[in-house]
């Protein structure tokens, strides 16, 4: 630290946003969501101007109501939790086209073990606590071990990743049929159930408590991270920016519980639910959803996820193997065994997804996650992150999920023809990755 | 090791590395025939021959990216089972490639560090120390480097070669294997290259230099091995012999008096 350290460049004339030090990419993706929900906001507002009320423009649009937010952000779990695990597999320049099938057979054994194999062939009980954590086990290491064999064919066996899931992609879903004899499993374990969006909420209380907890995790990170960097002696961001941008994560954190709680539950609902307590439900009674446990599974998965890509050694080997394989082989990384590792990661999260996605539809089907392979590649790939291999970022593709999931929404409350909505999604994502090469062409002709 | 390095000047002592007999083949073809080479402590030994010569295959059974049919390695005169990259590290032998072995996206700390992070006390990697690290040895190595935060592939040829050397420095590398350090570079560049190598010569280092250019062999190195067709013409001292000396040997495969 005594040595000299190179002079840091000064700079004159830095506008807000490099001061800030944000990445452009995530701005521009923040304002193509913003825009695509103001722009449905206000068609579903310019329909309700025929009611009678000459502003209902302003106020009457559905598209960004709490109860729609909910559903979006309940909507796109499944795959942006699939679409974490997909940038791994594709910043290692792989691809896997089998996460909505190996979803799919982690759905059925998770279906069969709760609907037949445990309450019934190993006689514990409909109902017995038991099932949902034995079930989850299950599927989740069904998925880990499909993936692992996945890994292993591309890693040691030499087999083109997109020919070994491929071949997965007919496989699996197919697997699932068979052990389910094609029957669809249901209904499912009620502490299961809890993992499907709106059948398992915190409340407002304890989304509070959740929210302000993850809004100091944030602000203590932000300035540990501050705090290194000046230990080091390193340039920091004038301090007036930090705050800036923890006053941006504090609000998007504890905006969302609020809108989130402001969705109250149906008085059809509680005053079942009081019923069932054997009591009465008092007069004007109500009750906000509060923030789904699904969507804590993904902010889970988010964080484990970004930790792992940005400060664990796996991370860093995942993205220098993408980014010059000979040069990470000669840096003595085991490549074949780090392929094992990412495709098995995607693998767990496949069945992580299943869970999620089995329990918000409320039983298991034979056409559970398909066609999830072509959503969770478009998230990753609207999220920033390149074919080409060594780029990408986990926020982005869970924000490539999220823009994914409101323009197909925003569409059906529209009333776009489905034809359209398809065609739609199509232009975006080649857009988004054509806005991205003329991007990187860009910042690479200024380096 | 610090015996070996005290014993000073070159062809006395144990030798730093002794490649014994070395042949491999690829498909019938003998990339490198019954060739024996050594190296000694603060020496530069210059391989040289045209593409297709061998050297390059040869050196690659020291850095561990081949595996020789036959023959023996000595690293300071114990036997060494060099079988990956892995094993070569644990002898101390870095590699520079011709073809800059570095991760074009990640920035010039993590390509210094790949393989070997720096961790902090939870077990992740600590980007800040490596900076830290990385911005002392460049202040030594080439104090004008200056785009830490960005990745290698916003660098300069030389700018990256200087990274492919400190991560060999850093790590105490005692054998340094390099292919044509300076092929992509600017005369300044390659000026600084040169210097760098006589810094880590007097260091102790031994170094294995591929080189084409005949007037930075004469330059830079103390003894040059002239390889043929996947066989070793000869070994000359290269203040005994001229350039058109080794040209010979390297075109026509004529031995002069002096080699050996």
């Amino acid at each position: 630290m005594t040595q000299a350290l190179p002079p840091v460049t000064p700079q004159t004339r830095r506008g807000l946003f490099e001061h800030l030090q944000i990445d452009s990419r995530l701005l521009g993706m923040v304002g193509a969501f913003a825009v695509i929900c103001l722009a449905f906001q206000l068609w579903t507002g310019f329909r309700a101007v025929g009611g009678g009320n000459p502003l209902a423009w302003l106020t009457g649009g559905r598209f960004l109501i709490p109860q729609n937010i909910f559903n979006i952000a309940n909507q796109t779990v499944s795959v942006a939790i699939m679409a974490t695990g997909m940038v791994f597999v594709i910043v290692t320049r792989h691809i896997d086209l089998s996460v909505g099938s190996i979803l799919a057979v982690c759905s059925a054994v998770m279906g069969i073990l709760q609907v037949w194999v445990l309450p019934q062939l190993m006689g514990l009980g409909i109902g017995n606590p038991a099932i949902a954590p034995i079930a989850i086990f299950a599927g989740l290491l069904t998925g880990t071990l499909i993936g692992a064999l996945n890994g292993w064919l591309v890693g040691y066996q030499r087999i083109p990743a997109f020919i070994v899931t491929l071949g997965g992609l007919l496989i699996w879903r197919n697997v699932g049929w068979y052990i389910t004899s094609g029957q669809t499993q249901g209904p499912l374990d009620a502490n299961f159930l809890l993992f499907g969006g709106a059948g398992g909420t915190l409340y407002p209380t304890a989304s509070w408590i959740a929210g302000l907890l993850a809004t100091a995790l944030a602000v203590w990170a932000l300035f540990r991270g501050r705090a290194n960097k000046a230990r080091h002696g390193f340039p920091v961001k004038p301090l007036w920016a930090e705050g800036v941008i923890a006053g941006f994560v504090a609000t998007a954190i504890l905006g969302f519980v609020a809108i989130v709680n402001a969705y109250q539950v149906p008085p059809g609902r509680l005053t079942r639910e009081f019923a069932a307590r054997g009591e009465t439900m008092p007069e004007g009674y109500s009750i906000g959803y509060g923030l789904p446990i699904s969507v804590l599974v993904l902010v889970v998965v988010a964080f484990v996820m970004t930790v792992i890509a940005r400060r664990m050694r796996l991370g860093r080997y995942i993205f220098a193997t993408g980014g010059n394989p000979d040069a990470a082989e000669l840096s003595g990384i085991n490549t074949r065994l780090l392929t094992v590792k990412v495709f098995a990661l995607m693998g767990f999260l496949c069945g992580l997804s299943a869970i999620v996605a089995q329990a918000r539809l409320q039983n298991h089907a034979n056409d559970i996650g398909t066609l999830d392979e072509l959503r969770v590649i478009a998230a990753a790939v609207i999220g920033g992150t390149a074919l080409s291999g060594g780029i990408g970022t986990i926020y982005g593709a869970i924000l490539g999920a999220v823009i994914m999931q409101a323009l197909q929404s925003g569409m059906a409350m529209v009333g776009v023809d489905s034809p359209f909505q398809n065609i739609v999604v199509g232009i975006v994502l080649a857009l988004a990755v054509w806005i991205d090469i003329q991007y990187r062409k860009r910042k690479g002709a200024r380096a | 090791m610090s015996a070996q390095q005290n014993t000073g000047s070159a062809n006395t002592g144990t030798p730093l590395v002794e490649m014994r007999d070395i042949s491999i083949s690829f498909g019938g073809i003998k990339a490198v025939d019954h060739v024996s080479i050594d190296l000694h402590p603060g020496e530069v030994v210059g391989l040289l021959g045209h593409n297709g010569a061998g050297k390059s295959t040869l050196i690659k059974c020291l850095s561990g990216a081949y595996q020789a049919d036959a023959g023996e390695i000595f690293i300071n005169g114990e036997r060494a089972e060099i079988r990956n990259p892995r094993d070569a590290r644990a002898h101390n032998i870095e590699t520079i490639y011709q073809t800059l072995a570095l991760a074009d996206n990640l920035d010039a700390a993590s390509n210094l560090f790949l393989g070997r992070e720096l961790l902090n006390t939870w077990g992740m990697v600590d980007d800040d120390a490596m900076e830290a690290e990385t911005r002392k040895i460049m202040g030594r190595l080439n104090p004008n480097f200056r785009k830490f935060n960005e990745p290698v592939s916003a660098l300069s040829g030389g700018q990256r070669q200087s990274v492919a050397i400190a991560r060999a420095v850093y790590f105490n590398a005692k054998i340094l294997i390099m292919d044509e350090p300076t092929a992509a570079l600017g005369p300044h560049e390659t000026q600084m290259v040169a210097e760098l190598i006589q810094e880590l010569k007097r260091q102790g280092l031994g170094i294995f230099l591929i080189e084409h250019d005949i007037h930075a062999v004469m330059q830079l190195c103390d003894r040059a091995v002239v390889m043929k067709n996947g066989a070793r013409i000869g070994t000359v001292n290269v203040d005994e012999v001229t350039d058109d000396d080794i040209l010979g040997m390297i075109i026509m495969g004529k031995k002069p008096e002096k080699a050996y």
